[in-house]
């Protein structure tokens, strides 16, 4: 039944490809980065690129179990969001969450060995591939539930505000989580009492297999905060340059007290939606045009050979760096125990000391 | 024709109310929409107007009256022309002040906490268009606590639960600076119910926010807020609105702690009217104390008296997890007595007995006491003495004092106002077959509310709730008497 569902739609929207890849042609007068910041960017995304590679190998090989979503082809949201922030903004998302807590500063290995459900994950395995926080990195999750973290996100804006501690919550959701209904009572809220919290909506193009055109009335979700007053624009998710351009601009909107605002994200992910998906619902065309003509590391990387004229063995270097990270961080998870079984009985309460 | 006026009810719980202030004097020409008088209940002032014209003959009840029932007539309007003397009300019963009508109470009756209850009681047939549905009587002794919560010596208060929880909140929020309100109407309004009242003038639009009617929205802003280390009370205005919020609380409150390995607590208060109040149907009447006791990650508090509501919502605002605190709208204007100290916090997971007694454990929470109160009452003028425990908090659920109780009775009944299936009664029935099995000379029994949707009918209502004589019946059945 579904077989026969994905082949009567394999036929993409012809107007969709199109659209998007307008919007990913680098803009003629893209911001520039100086070399250090390409450089930057490109060692962050490439750590999050080669990181997924190796979390789809393990999935691959059963070490990780349940659901694992990848967030190949996206790196350049996080990495130029995350550029225009400052330490102590909050970030917080759904479940393809893994490129955010690297973004945040996580470690890689406490990352991969939850994701093995090891007890040196962050979760002490308890938690998974969609369910990591880090007080210390300000990483909220890592949320299971579609949509439930704009709310929390929109909390978590509330506190700042209420502290008056000039810190900014950077909320992300993905194009299908933008149609849930307390995504919308959220931003009433963040709008009425002008709280300092960024929407970051990762418009990847599907909600799992749902096509945008298929799920939204109004595919342009910059203008989804309009009847609330929420500025928002659209945004090359592609190009890091671009994506850090509007996360400046946009945090500063939020921390200067003008309250929220949001930026959809235009971006692909690579892969299924999860690794269980073998993702029939577009052609290979266009996942291969997307991977060849826009992808957001190979665009650093040709700037900063081109333009910055870095040598090639450098970012050789960079690559063998960023797979040394990952693999040192495959073999923890590996090998890392599993939680002791006393572990179940922990962490569903907090002593009490009144 | 002469028409009597009632003491209107300003909601579907009011019992009772002060004649503030009569606007209109006897002699005067009224007529349909002029405004008679004014009613103040703890909750709201309500102007009574006319609704016929004529003349407003004779003033039955006296302003400043205060504990007026509501029915009780108020004055008497007669058409024009129409001889004053002779109309008089409902054939002569009424008169200035209610000697013959329902007494107000005094004062001293309140201070016993017996006064809240005129309890017009609707029986089908009787003359009583207007009367609320009203659950059993109740009478509040103020009796020792079997187990001593604070000195002997320590003077009380009389307080409202409503009063209680108020000042627990304002106690709380005086302590620290990271707890404040969120809700609808809790701010200017001052609470649907008035449990708010206050807290804005004393704390700011800051710390008492009001929120648009979104509890999804403002639930997960509240869990969010706590994941962020704030301490909020999250109001709803009655957890029958929380379903809209109910994944906030479960998927984001209860099991952040565990899925974040101990790291990311969530110290949030949940409070609000919980279950059945008088005539508001299925939509506005259910008791969810079952539902959220199932949840592993949430505390569960469900109070009966004035004294554990403020003891016990102070212990819910300091503690580091999620807490559920169900409160019960009958209940908030019922008058206890409270311990007067400066700072009464009590243990959340400890049952309380309430009543002590020797032949057959009744296990109680909530509104579902007083029809164990009332029951036990009842038996010992039977010879049964019953020993009433009110297990206040329902997660965790404190099993050892049902136990003890059971080992010394051999009997248990349940008494609740929810859904039989899955009930918090079942649960303390499969408890007591573990952990009391040989100590049981009968099978535990539970008196809940029945099975079906809450009907909005009057006598429909009261048969779809637990009554007192369902829980004398079952209490002789399991003393095989």
């Amino acid at each position: 039944m579904a077989a026969a569902k994905n082949a009567g739609q394999s036929k993409p929207d012809a107007a969709t490809p199109q659209k998007a890849e307008a919007a990913h042609r680098p803009a003629p007068n893209a911001p520039q980065f100086s070399r250090d910041e390409d450089l930057h960017a490109y060692h962050e995304m490439l750590l999050i690129r080669r990181f997924e590679e190796k979390a789809g190998q393990l999935y691959g090989m059963g070490l990780i179990g349940g659901f694992c979503h990848l967030y190949i082809g996206q790196e350049a949201v996080v990495i130029g969001m995350q550029m225009a922030s400052v330490e102590g903004d909050q970030v917080i998302t759904g479940y393809r969450d893994h490129g955010h807590m690297l973004a945040c500063g996580m470690d890689p290995k406490g990352v991969m060995a939850e994701l093995t459900g090891r007890r040196g994950g962050y979760s002490r395995g308890k938690g998974g591939s969609m369910h990591m926080f880090s007080r210390e990195k300000q990483f909220f999750g890592g949320h299971g539930i579609v949509g439930a973290q704009v709310s929390l996100g929109t909390g978590l804006a509330f506190a700042d505000h209420y502290r008056e501690n000039g810190k900014v919550s950077l909320t992300y959701m993905g194009d299908g989580a933008a149609n849930q209904g307390q995504v919308y009572e959220s931003f009433n809220m963040a709008a009425l009492w002008k709280l300092p919290v960024v929407y970051v909506i990762e418009n990847n193009r599907y909600a799992m297999g749902t096509s945008v055109a298929r799920a939204s009335a109004q595919t342009d979700f910059s203008k989804r905060g309009l009847s609330f007053g929420i500025p928002g624009e659209q945004v090359d998710g592609m190009d890091v340059r671009t994506v850090r351009e509007a996360a400046t601009r946009a945090i500063e909107h939020a921390r200067s007290g003008q309250g929220p605002y949001i930026l959809e994200m235009q971006t692909y992910r690579y892969r299924g939606h999860s690794m269980s998906d073998p993702a029939k619902y577009r052609s290979k065309d266009e996942v291969s045009k997307m991977r060849d003509e826009h992808d957001p590391i190979e665009m650093v990387r040709k700037r900063l050979l081109e333009l910055h004229g870095v040598p090639e063995a450098d970012l050789k270097a960079t690559d063998a760096k960023a797979r040394e990270i990952v693999n040192d961080s495959a073999e923890f998870a590996t090998n890392d125990p599993e939680p002791d079984p006393s572990e179940l009985w922990t962490d569903i309460l907090l002593e009490a000391n009144a | 024709m002469a028409t009597d006026i009632l003491m209107p009810a300003l909601s579907p719980t009011m019992e009772e109310g002060k004649l503030a202030k009569w606007l209109k004097k006897e002699g005067d020409a009224v007529k349909s929409g002029d405004v008679l008088a004014e009613i103040e209940t703890d909750k709201a002032t309500m102007e009574v107007e006319a609704i016929d014209e004529g003349v407003l003959a004779k003033i039955l009840i006296e302003e400043g009256t205060e504990g007026v029932a509501v029915n009780t007539p108020i004055a008497i309007i007669a058409a024009e022309g129409e001889d004053v003397s002779a109309a008089a009300s409902g054939g002569g019963k009424a008169k200035p002040n209610g000697s013959g009508g329902p007494p107000a109470p005094t004062p001293d009756m309140q201070a016993e906490g017996q006064a809240e209850k005129p309890a017009p009681v609707a029986k089908s047939g009787e003359d009583a268009p207007r009367a609320p549905a009203a659950p059993a009587v109740i009478t509040n002794k103020a009796e020792a606590p079997v187990m001593a919560e604070f000195p002997a010596d320590t003077p009380m208060v009389t307080q409202t639960v409503r009063e209680a929880l108020r000042d627990a909140m304002a106690e709380e929020m005086r302590r620290d600076p990271d707890v404040f309100v969120m809700g609808e109407e809790v701010a200017e309004y001052q609470g649907a119910y008035k449990v708010t009242q206050n807290l804005l003038q004393e704390f700011g639009a800051k710390r008492v926010v009001d929120t648009p009617i979104t509890e999804h929205g403002f639930a997960g802003i509240g869990v969010g807020a706590a994941l962020a280390g704030l301490k909020p009370i999250v109001e709803f205005m009655t957890f029958n609105f929380a379903m809209q919020a109910i994944d906030q609380i479960i998927n984001s409150a209860a099991k952040t702690l565990y899925m974040s390995g101990g790291q990311l607590g969530c110290p949030i208060v949940f409070r609000g009217p919980n279950g059945a109040a008088a005539r508001v149907a299925a939509q506005h009447s259910h008791d969810y104390s079952a539902w959220y006791s199932n949840v592993p990650g949430l505390k569960v508090i469900a109070p009966y008296t004035a004294s554990d509501a403020k003891g016990l919502l102070k212990a819910a605002i300091r503690d580091p997890n999620p807490v559920i605190f169900l409160e019960n709208e009958i209940l908030y204007g019922q008058s206890f007595p409270v311990p007067k100290l400066e700072d009464f916090v009590l243990p959340i997971g400890k049952a309380k007995i309430h009543r002590p007694g020797t032949d057959v454990t009744i296990v109680s929470f909530a509104i579902g006491m007083t029809y164990a109160l009332k029951a036990a009452q009842a038996l010992a003028e039977q010879g049964i003495e019953a020993e009433v425990i009110d297990l206040r908090t329902i997660r965790p659920m404190d099993t050892d004092t049902v136990v003890e109780s059971v080992k010394k009775t051999g009997r248990c009944i349940t008494v609740e106002e929810g859904f039989p299936q899955s009930g918090v009664g079942a649960e303390i029935s499969a408890r007591l077959m573990v952990d009391a099995f040989d100590y049981l000379d009968a099978p535990v029994l539970r008196i809940t509310g029945k099975d079906v949707p809450m009907p909005y009918a009057a006598n429909l209502e009261k048969l779809a709730l637990p009554s007192v004589a369902e829980v004398v019946e079952a209490a002789k059945s399991v003393c095989y008497k």
